[in-house]
């Protein structure tokens, strides 16, 4: 296989990795650019995705393509309501504040291994994906799962957008993103929205995670990377820019795979963290944010 | 003609589309009580914070006592003589109002804070309230704390902006001596939007509308301008 | 906080006294708990640079790992494949943490509040997995254990128990007088002016940037030596120390004894300890403990154990 091909592989691969921290991320900037808060958390959010995928599609029987959307169906609103319900217990008394909610993130991640350790176990399970079709491209064949997983969130991503941009419950986001005090004036119950939006950002990473959990394994672990890659994507895209971390996303997941086939992915890694840190000290708005954090 | 301490040489300062201030100049003479009047934004505010640096000038250039200052960080300028008291309080809230004193005597000078402090907070009346937590003093105390900590700088220029709002009229009286207690020996610049108080405490008036000085004077010279007048007070003089 | 006007003697007595109990524990203690005091003691040492950085100064990092991890492994390589003794290597370690954080602070501190947070999370990522990429050297995850004949101060071997809890009572010991006088000096208080309202100190005449500086560097400094004692007493060095868990450490054990407070990163660091230990005993989630206390202590309990006492009942409390 020559190098173009090698490259087209790798592009692919890049993709997929872009198609799911585009999700991840974009529901860490919609967390971030509304509520203002820095959820250590969110990369437990899609371990508990992948993990649930895991419990739903082992107690479905049949064929795994059923199992699977069952998983599809349930995981995400499963999370959702686990994040619905952090907020109301612990961020909503903290009153948002941006110090505390730090700290109590942190406890929260602390927590959603533990349960999963203790539920789930150590070790790394796969899930089987919901077919098995192999694209056949002239120079090598590729999972058509893979691909799939690349249309599936270009999808979700053109409804988020969509919902954002053309609903009312978009609009009164984004209202109470750009002013919330004005936005209560107006009387939007910012309570409610708050939790819907956290409920909604743990929804998305939740819904990548079961996306990719066929490809990589679920471990309790897993949140780790998610976690830095989609703080990465959010800020270099620039905070509550949605396109923004979309594009950010496709740069950072082409390249992440980019580089992984042909270098040291923990290289590629620390060129992302230092890029990153110094993307923030030198150009805090990122490539499309307006607002200063 | 008293000698300069503080001037501005074409003073400009935009904020996207807002001409907040408008290639202003300014002289500000050593000694003399100086207000600074004018309707609401008209940029009076942002024309003393690029004098105390917290904001950055984007053209022109400020000179303290002869030194170009334009480029200055705030607290560099602090440390050469201007101290400025904020529009809406800003104190240590949680700390001691003798802390907070003493915070600002510490940075004039080495050594015990003690004494320095003590005097400072005697001078503005609020001596015997050293221990209390500065977020529990009334509105007209914190006020007076945060000019206590402003002549705790032993500025050359002391900015006030708008020190008498909200305070009762016994505070303001206070307030009044105080102010003239610290000249000649220190210059300040006050912007006023009560006008009993410009009119019997400046020495010096400039008017300020739209980002543009509109008049300097006496208080009898702006009183009598017709332009001032027309802009700032209407017909009630 | 108090007022400035209390006399120095005060502030001083209760850290000469714990540091009197501790001396007596050598005498006291069996050999297991002067074990994990010493660990207690150096892990303090590194909370209580944190502390200053955090408590006092109100910067709350995510990267201190990447101090701690510096002092380590200046000590440790240096040990290990320059066969520097331990003294040199203590040395190495502070300067470590120091340089570490000087470099970090130059660029972090441009930026603030969450925005620091991230870019500290950052750079100690980028340490850590710089320490992974350079497995062959630093042997990653697997670590390196120190062989005993390098762990040696005076004569003295450091692997033997009395001597090693002398070595880390005495780093303990200067670390907590520092930190006492320092925050009653000028220094200080203009640390603590920052943490309130940082526009008004810059408007007193303080720089803010320098002052943030300086703190950081004395925490890094802390954090470093912490780093290569622990390396340097106990034989062993790992990318572990350097990983995002050892920076929420720090952050747990100040919170937990009381942020601001002179003897709370000691406290919190034991109180830690004995209470993962006493966990680890009955059941297997330890990480439960951690989250639980965290989300606890800021719900609850947000000023810590000292912390509390001093608002509510001891205003003198250092």
């Amino acid at each position: 296989m020559g190098f173009g091909a090698f490259f087209l592989l790798a592009s692919l691969e890049g993709l997929v990795s872009a198609a799911v921290l585009a999700l991840t991320a974009a529901g860490l900037s919609l967390v971030f650019g509304v509520m203002r808060v820095v959820n250590v958390a969110h990369g437990e959010f899609f371990m508990l995705g992948a993990v649930a995928a895991w419990f739903v599609t082992s107690l479905v029987p049949g064929p795994p393509a059923l199992g699977f959307l069952a998983a599809l169906a349930i995981a995400p609103c499963l999370v959702a309501g686990i994040a619905a319900l952090a907020d109301r217990l612990v961020l909503k008394r903290l009153n948002y504040d941006p110090d505390a909610t730090i700290v109590a993130t942190i406890g929260l991640l602390y927590i959603f291994q533990q349960a999963a350790l203790s539920l789930y176990g150590p070790e790394a399970r796969p899930v089987p994906a919901p077919f098995s079709i192999r694209v056949q491209l002239p120079w090598f064949g590729y999972s058509g799962y893979k691909l799939a997983v690349i249309a599936a969130a270009a999808v979700v991503l053109a409804a988020l957008w969509l919902g954002l941009t053309r609903t009312r419950a978009g609009l009164v986001m984004r209202a109470t993103q750009i002013d919330r005090e004005t936005a209560a004036a107006f009387g939007i119950d910012t309570g409610r929205v708050y939790a819907g939006v956290f409920a909604l950002g743990a929804g998305l990473a939740a819904l990548a995670a079961v996306l990719v959990v066929p490809i990589q394994q679920a471990h309790y672990l897993m949140g780790h990377d998610p976690l830095l890659l989609s703080f990465i994507t959010v800020i270099i895209g620039g905070l509550g820019s949605l396109r923004g971390t979309l594009v950010a996303a496709l740069v950072i997941g082409l390249s992440d795979g980019i580089i992984s086939v042909f270098f040291s992915p923990t290289l590629a890694k620390i060129i992302a963290t230092l890029l990153v840190a110094l993307v923030l000290v030198f150009r805090p708005q990122g490539l499309f944010g307006g607002a200063r954090t | 003609m008293a000698s300069v301490i503080l001037s501005a040489r074409g003073l400009t300062r935009h904020f996207g589309g807002l001409k907040a201030v408008d290639g202003v100049d300014f002289d500000l003479a050593q000694g003399e009580i100086h207000a600074l009047i004018g309707p609401n934004g008209a940029g009076k505010t942002t024309f003393v914070s690029l004098l105390s640096g917290r904001v950055p000038v984007q053209s022109g250039t400020i000179a303290l006592d002869g030194t170009d200052i334009t480029r200055m960080a705030a607290h560099a300028r602090v440390r050469a003589g201007i101290a400025y008291t904020f529009q809406i309080t800003s104190v240590y809230a949680r700390l001691p109002v003798y802390d907070n004193v003493a915070l600002a005597v510490q940075s004039r000078h080495r050594g015990d804070p003690a004494a320095r402090t003590r005097a400072a907070l005697e001078r503005v009346g609020l001596a015997d309230r050293g221990g209390q937590l500065a977020g529990t003093l009334s509105y007209g105390h914190q006020r007076l704390l945060e000019v206590a900590m402003g002549l705790a700088l032993e500025p050359k220029v002391l900015i006030l902006d708008e020190p008498t709002q909200g305070l009762a009229e016994g505070e303001i009286a206070t307030f009044k001596a105080l102010v003239r207690s610290v000249v000649p020996a220190a210059t300040v610049l006050l912007i006023e939007h009560n006008m009993d108080v410009v009119m019997d405490l400046a020495h010096r008036i400039t008017v300020l509308t739209f980002g543009q000085r509109l008049a300097t004077g006496t208080p009898d010279e702006i009183r009598a301008d017709p332009q001032v007048q027309q802009a700032y007070l209407g017909d009630t003089v | 906080m108090k007022t400035l006007a209390l006399p120095l003697a005060l502030p001083l007595a209760l850290p000469l006294a714990l540091l009197a109990l501790l001396a007596a524990a050598t005498l006291l203690l069996p050999p297991y708990h002067e074990g994990n005091l010493a660990r207690i003691m150096l892990l303090a040492t590194y909370a209580m640079g944190y502390n200053i950085a955090f408590g006092y100064t109100g910067l709350l990092s995510l990267g201190h790992a990447l101090f701690f991890g510096a002092g380590m492994y200046a000590a440790g390589m240096a040990a290990e494949y320059g066969g520097v003794p331990a003294a040199p290597g203590l040395a190495l370690g502070l300067l470590g943490g120091g340089a570490m954080a000087l470099a970090v602070g130059l660029l972090a501190l441009r930026t603030s509040g969450v925005s620091f947070l991230i870019v500290t999370m950052m750079f100690a990522q980028a340490g850590y997995l710089t320490i992974l990429y350079n497995t062959d050297v630093t042997r990653g995850e697997e670590g390196i254990v120190l062989a005993a004949a390098l762990r040696r101060i005076a004569g003295f071997d450091l692997a033997q128990d009395d001597t090693r809890y002398l070595a880390a009572f005495a780093i303990f010991a200067v670390g907590l007088i520092a930190q006492a006088l320092l925050v009653r000096s000028r220094f200080g208080r203009v640390m603590v002016a920052m943490r309130e309202n940082e526009e008004r100190s810059r408007m007193l005449g303080y720089s803010p940037y320098r002052v943030k500086l300086i703190a950081l560097v004395i925490s890094g400094l802390y954090a470093g030596v912490a780093g290569a004692a622990y390396a340097l007493l106990f034989g062993y060095m790992g990318a572990g120390f350097a990983a995002i868990q050892n920076s929420i450490a720090p952050l747990l054990w100040v919170l937990l004894g009381g942020a601001g407070t002179v003897l709370g990163p000691f406290l919190g660091t034991a109180a830690m300890f004995y209470l993962t230990d006493l966990a680890a005993s009955l059941t297997t989630a330890t990480l439960l403990v951690t989250g639980v206390a965290l989300l606890l202590l800021v719900l609850f309990a947000p000023k810590g154990i000292l912390g509390t006492i001093r608002d509510r009942w001891a205003p003198w409390l250092p």
